[in-house]
Formats: C-alpha cells, structure tokens, sequence
C-alpha cells in the first residue's frame, strides 16, 4: 500500500512540475524537506521521552492496572456479548487504557490480542461479531487524553505554545467517540431482532 | 469554551503530579523509572526517522511542483460550501489511508502556514481526534482472518467525519476565523 502511496506521490509531483516548470523547485523541495524531517525528529525527540519516562512510572507503579480496572462498567456496557471475566475485557481495557495515554505501541498488541480473544467467542469465524465491530470503532475513533506526537510536531516548529491544543483536542476526540459509540449502539438496536 | 484554553494549560501539570505521586506511595523509584522510559522515547524517535524522512520528502516534492495547490484550487468549489479549508483536503483524506504520509502532509502545512495559524491550529486538533481507518482495520481484521466487517467501516467513518466536524466548530468559536 504504502510503496504505491509513496511512489504516487513522487510522480505526481515530478510530472506537475514537468508541466508547471518548477523542477529545480521539486530538486530543492526534495532536499529541504528530507533535512527538516531530521530536524523535527531532534527537536521531537524531548518531548516524546518526556512522555514515555512519565509513562513508565505509571506502568511500574501500577496505575495503568489500576485505570484498567476502573473501566469495567463502562466496557461491560459496550460488549453486553463478552462475559466480564473473559480475557477479552483484559486487553480491551488494556488497549483503551494505552490508547487515551497516548501509548500506541502498547495499545496495538493488546489490540490483537484482544480481537484474537474476541475470534473464540465468534461464532462464525469470516464474519465480524457485534463486539468486534465495536471494538474496533471505539479503537479508531482514537480517544486520547494528550496527543503528545501532535504537542512535539508544534513545538519543532517554533508554536508560541505547543499544548494550546490540548482541550480542543480533547473536546473534539469526546464527540468523534461518543458518535461512533452512538452509532454502532444504534445499528446493533435496530439488528436485534436478527441476531447475528 | 474558553474552560479548553484552562485544561490545555493544567493537563500536563495535572499528568505529572498524579502519576509522580501514585509512583511515589507505591515506592517506586521515579527517577530511575522515568529514565528508563525516556530511553523508550529515543529509540520510538530513531525508528520513525526514515519513514518521515522518506515521507516528507515525498511530500516536498508534491508542493514544490504545486500540484498540492492545483489539487486545493478544483476542490476548493465544494469544500468552500461547507466552509471547509481547501488546502486541507490532501490531509483529510490521507489520514484514513497512512498515519506516516498524514504525519509528512502535517508538518509541510505547519511549515507553509505555521503552526499558530488558524490552519495549523485546525490540523493539530484534527489529528488529534481521528485515525488511519483502513489502515487499522485491515491490520486487525486480518489478523484473525475475518473479512466480513460488516458496519464497521461506515461506524469508523462516521465517527471520523464526527471528529473533523468538531474540529472545526471548536478551532471557530475559540480561535474565530480558521483563513
């Protein structure tokens, strides 16, 4: 996908500016632009450790267990389909959890991990389960608490203030959450009579 | 609204102070865990290196030949209907596909427009509230092999479409006009 995406992009631009007569601008914008990638990771670089140090003492500390464990009710409301004791609950919260601290990287295995749990209690195996589709609506509708990657793009390019954007943020996140949650709840309601 | 302006300014404060506190009740050693964790961050920012680097040169490519700006100008009749940036397409749509390529589209318009102007401001709440769909899905479908999704797809899209909506009715009211 990617390597189509990438060499798309790279075409499309050199065959515009063969028609626009801006090549020895697409010379230089290649260049600048590979240079500034480096740039924005150096200065990025801060940002982001300071948020995974922060990260770990929470993790060693036992608060990420903790928040997990708080969520309960919240996903027993969402996955009525999923006995509350099942493993499935455990990476779910645990995905969720990683996902609103901004934890991408712990989020996605217990993302597969959780959909491979959610496989066992699927009765037909090509076929997405009510608490599937869920799951993977609420994971894509990206609920975040800080979106650290965005904070560290800003201030490597000299924003006045890089965290401005945190509540915005925030605010927006809430209402693509809570509509993909209203949603699916409302197209789950109106299939109810044919089950599965 | 302007409560959003005062929970930007408090989060990371508020972050720090919980979790050093529930660190330190729980005897765990801050520093040396916070250290540690650091050194995470490092190493997450080496391995993005070349994906950006080819990306962003990718995309520098695209705006220097302009054919960005001749994308934005024939969209730019529907987008205005909707009082929607129209330089803001190529993002839009890139962020369902690849979160590397968005990030590369991110910061060429932080670089262009800066990232304090109103479409800076408005890329950076955007990108906060919505993910690569196709990507996302693909990768976790597949990996128990169920190609039936059903309503997932058009669920994701719809809360993704919810989430730039948003983006732009709170960027309006806070920062007022967005061009």
């Amino acid at each position: 996908m990617l390597n189509y995406l990438w060499v798309g992009m790279i075409f499309i631009g050199i065959l515009t500016a063969a028609f626009t007569g801006r090549m020895e601008y697409v010379t230089n914008g290649a260049i600048d632009s590979a240079k500034e990638a480096v740039n924005t990771i150096i200065i990025m670089v801060g940002v982001l450790s300071m948020w995974t140090g922060l990260m770990k003492i929470a993790e060693k500390s036992g608060l990420i267990d903790y928040l997990s464990n708080k969520l309960k009710p919240f996903l027993k409301f969402l996955f009525p389909d999923v006995p509350p004791n099942h493993k499935a609950m455990k990476y779910i919260a645990t995905n969720v959890i990683a996902n609103v601290l901004g934890l991408g990287w712990a989020a996605t295995p217990a993302g597969l991990m959780a959909m491979k749990e959610l496989q066992k209690l699927n009765p037909e195996k090509d076929r997405a389960s009510r608490a599937m589709c869920m799951f993977m609506v609420f994971n894509m509708s990206s609920l975040q608490l800080v979106s650290v990657n965005i904070i560290a793009y800003r201030s490597s390019f000299n924003s006045a203030n890089p965290s401005e954007i945190i509540g915005p943020g925030l605010f927006a996140t809430l209402v693509s959450t809570a509509a993909g949650i209203i949603v699916i709840k409302i197209i789950e309601m109106r299939r109810e009579k044919c089950r599965y | 609204m302007q409560i959003l302006i005062v929970i930007s300014n408090l989060m990371l404060p508020l972050v720090f102070v919980l979790i050093l506190s529930y660190g330190i009740s729980k005897g765990v050693k801050v520093y040396d865990a916070f250290i540690e964790g650091a050194k995470d961050g490092m190493r997450c920012a080496v391995d993005i290196m070349p994906t950006l680097i080819g990306l962003m040169m990718a995309v520098g490519i695209l705006r220097a030949s302009g054919a960005l700006d001749i994308f934005s100008r024939i969209i730019s009749p529907i987008t205005d209907l909707i009082h929607y940036p129209s330089e803001l397409v190529p993002l839009t749509l890139m962020r369902l596909v690849s979160s590397s390529a968005s990030t590369g589209i991110l910061l060429d318009l932080f670089k262009q427009y800066g990232p304090d102007s109103g479409i800076g401001r408005l890329v950076s709440v955007m990108m906060s509230c919505t993910e690569t769909v196709f990507y996302t899905m693909s990768v976790y479908f597949m990996s128990v092999k169920i190609t039936k999704t059903r309503y997932t797809l058009p669920g994701a899209l719809i809360a993704n479409f919810a989430g730039v909506l948003a983006s732009v009715f709170i960027c309006k009211i806070i920062w007022g006009q967005i061009r």
